[in-house]
């Protein structure tokens, strides 16, 4: 044996002296530090409720002065397996291990310290439309028009705050950071009229729809709440409560 | 091959140097019109935005994304021919290599601009060099296109020296001050010494291995941005294997009729025969049989299960709203070219420049079912995508692909066509070409 240099330390001194070199970070899933915040977001949504009327994604819409066609909570009208129609909103289901991130070549998408997947439209995002591909719930927009004039003519968009769009980047829904940090609620929870769309909160084990407070795991639990393709390991933090015997193609 | 046969190949490999007259700058002034077109299509696009496309919510990925996947095919495949020939030291390669190569080149050129073409805000492209992500698909591809670049431009450029060298001393007093700087500049001082073609020898060899494993990277990191996601038809893990085959097939049918247009061109008639399009028929055979069976493999293996996402854009691409174009890709791009290259007999260079133009049309075919049905696909699974290209597109694709024969007439107006060097060292004694790759020769000593 050679004193003390095992080949193992000596690659991992290699490895760590590269690492200092090269300017690359590599975190695909951006998940080498899981956020540890007050409060970890979540969303319920509680299909027995919703009757599709669209005030969400109109509100969401209004809130973030989006174009028409930018449906960042997008309700998706289905038939289960009788024939039956229910409704299912589709917000951005801020996957703890998301997709989109782990394939942004810039960097553009990262998560925030409270779990919501956001975009750097303002200097990153290149428009590559990379994360649009990855996205398993299509859940991502991007910005093939000017966006509409802002109502603040000096609005400066931030990721927490991406208003008004840019043209040529990607945006999605970011679970309306820049209300909740004040204590305020989603546009689309608020907009809600039959308060089917819960934000909770995953640390404090609480979620609201605007009108009812409940303890968040065991309203999960006891309303048999779902996460949509769970099984792709995304690890979502959107809950759907399935009713009216209906259920889910997926 | 005697003196006179020689000479005459000599003769013919630079014959066309310096040509003008109506039939070159015809057709520069045609292809350059068209390729002009497509330049004013991608300004337009430029100032209005990704918006002035068919491109939309669902259907993100279109006509851009296809041609960077097709034009790269094509460079791979000129490069792999090229070292393929070279490898198994198949003598009848020298008058076909430059021509290979130079396709090589030129289709890559094409294909690299496409990710750019495609990018919402190509003013910040730098930001891939900035802010690399090394776990993004993207970053994969940036890397290995850049670095086959280079690896492809010195493949052409290597086996050129001693052609250069041949047109600085043959022709260097008619020609004019340019032509005479870029070959005196290019020809790196190549006076045909033992040490020189020794060094030759081995960096070319050295090359033809280097190649073909980069031109693999290449195709497989193109597959792996549609194979690491989780969309209908594209998270297979046949996708970067088939993706190689599609692209050497593809590339070998380009590389026969890049030959065939400039054997008639050129007037090479003499020394590319009928010979060498069989030769390359029973490539494009050997890669098309390949590349059926992979298909299969796929398609039964997915179908057979039919899981719901893959399932439902395989039943779109057999009976469903992208049938027309499959079966057309299955039946006229694919099965009765490789029946038309196989059939024995007469017409060999008719059947083998049809077979080709089927080949290429049917892989950009093939291209185009895999990125948009995949893209349309409805992942949330209530709501198909659309997507048709607009004048801009189209614009664009077929300027791009003007682009490659325009840049190959331009280059050979500089260049000798045939390589004169190789033709000299597949014809050498014995004694020098004793071992089976010749191109090793200069590593073995």
């Amino acid at each position: 044996m050679t004193e003390g240099i095992t080949r193992r330390r000596l690659l991992g001194g290699i490895g760590a002296a590269g690492a200092a070199l090269v300017p690359i970070h590599f975190d695909p899933a951006g998940l080498a530090a899981e956020p540890k915040a007050e409060r970890q977001w979540a969303m319920v949504i509680d299909m027995r409720r919703c009757d599709g009327c669209g005030d969400c994604t109109k509100a969401c819409q209004t809130t973030h002065e989006l174009p028409k066609d930018f449906e960042w909570i997008k309700v998706f009208e289905v038939k289960d397996t009788q024939g039956q129609k229910y409704f299912m909103p589709r917000p951005c289901m801020q996957c703890e291990n998301a997709p989109c991130l782990r394939v942004c070549p810039t960097g553009a998408t990262f998560r925030d310290d409270e779990g919501v997947v956001l975009v750097d439209q303002v200097d990153k995002c290149i428009g590559c439309r990379m994360c649009m591909a990855a996205c398993p719930y299509g859940a991502r927009y991007f910005n093939y028009a000017e966006p509409p004039k802002p109502k603040n003519a000096f609005a400066k968009p931030t990721p927490e705050f991406p208003v008004p769009q840019i043209k040529g980047t990607v945006g999605k829904c970011m679970f309306c950071v820049h209300k909740t940090d004040h204590g305020e609620l989603p546009a689309c929870v608020e907009a809600c009229g039959m308060r089917a769309l819960w934000i909770g909160d995953l640390v404090e084990d609480v979620a609201t729809n605007g009108e009812d407070t409940v303890r968040l795991s065991q309203f999960l639990k006891e309303s048999d709440a779902f996460r949509y393709k769970e099984e792709l390991g995304t690890g979502p933090r959107v809950y759907y409560i399935a009713g009216h015997g209906q259920h889910l193609e997926y | 091959m005697d003196a006179r046969t020689h000479a005459a190949y000599v003769e013919r490999a630079m014959w066309q140097i310096g040509k003008g007259g109506l039939r070159f700058w015809g057709s520069v002034a045609m292809l350059g019109a068209i390729v002009l077109f497509g330049l004013y299509a991608y300004v337009y696009q430029l100032q209005r935005g990704l918006g002035v496309t068919g491109l939309n919510q669902k259907v993100s990925w279109g006509f851009y994304i296809i041609n960077c996947v097709f034009f790269i095919g094509i460079s791979y495949g000129g490069a792999m021919t090229s070292a393929i020939l070279r490898l198994t030291g198949a003598k009848w390669r020298a008058p076909l290599t430059r021509l290979a190569e130079a396709t090589a080149v030129a289709a890559l050129l094409v294909g690299a601009v496409y990710p750019i073409i495609d990018l919402g805000r190509p003013d910040r492209v730098v930001n891939l060099l900035l802010y690399p992500q090394v776990g993004s698909p993207v970053i994969w591809d940036v890397v290995a296109i850049s670095t086959y670049m280079v690896a492809s431009v010195v493949f052409l450029y290597l086996p050129l020296i001693p052609d250069v060298a041949l047109a600085r001393d043959t022709l260097g007093a008619s020609a004019g001050r340019v032509r005479r700087t870029l070959w005196r500049v290019l020809a790196l001082g190549w006076r045909g010494t033992a040490g020189q073609q020794r060094a030759l020898r081995r960096g070319i060899g050295i090359m033809a291995v280097l190649i073909i494993p980069l031109a693999v990277s290449v195709h497989s990191v193109l597959a792996w941005l549609f194979a690491v996601t989780v969309r209908g038809g594209w998270h297979s893990t046949i996708f970067a294997p088939i993706f190689v085959l599609a692209a050497m097939l593809s590339g070998v049918a380009a590389v026969i009729l890049v030959v065939a247009a400039l054997r008639a061109a050129y007037g090479l008639h003499a020394f590319i025969t009928a010979k060498h399009f069989r030769y390359l028929s029973y490539l494009l055979i050997a890669l098309g049989l390949g590349y059926v069976y992979f298909m299969i493999s796929e398609y039964l293996t997915e179908g057979y299960v039919a899981e719901e996402t893959s399932g439902a854009v395989l039943e779109a691409l057999f009976v469903g709203q992208y049938a027309t174009t499959f079966w057309t890709f299955a039946i006229a791009g694919l099965a009765l070219p490789l029946v038309l290259a196989a059939l024995p007999g007469r017409f060999a260079i008719a059947r083998a420049c049809v077979a080709s133009t089927l080949i290429v049309g049917g892989m950009w075919l093939k291209r185009f079912l895999i990125v948009v049905p995949g893209m349309a696909d409805p992942i949330m699974p209530w709501d198909w995508g659309r997507y048709s290209p607009t004048w801009v597109e189209i614009a664009i694709t077929v300027g791009s692909a003007a682009a490659i024969p325009l840049l190959l007439i331009v280059f050979f107006r500089f260049f000798p066509v045939m390589s004169v060097h190789e033709m000299e060292e597949v014809e050498a004694p014995a004694e020098q070409a004793h071992a089976p790759a010749p191109a090793f020769a200069g590593g073995a000593e």
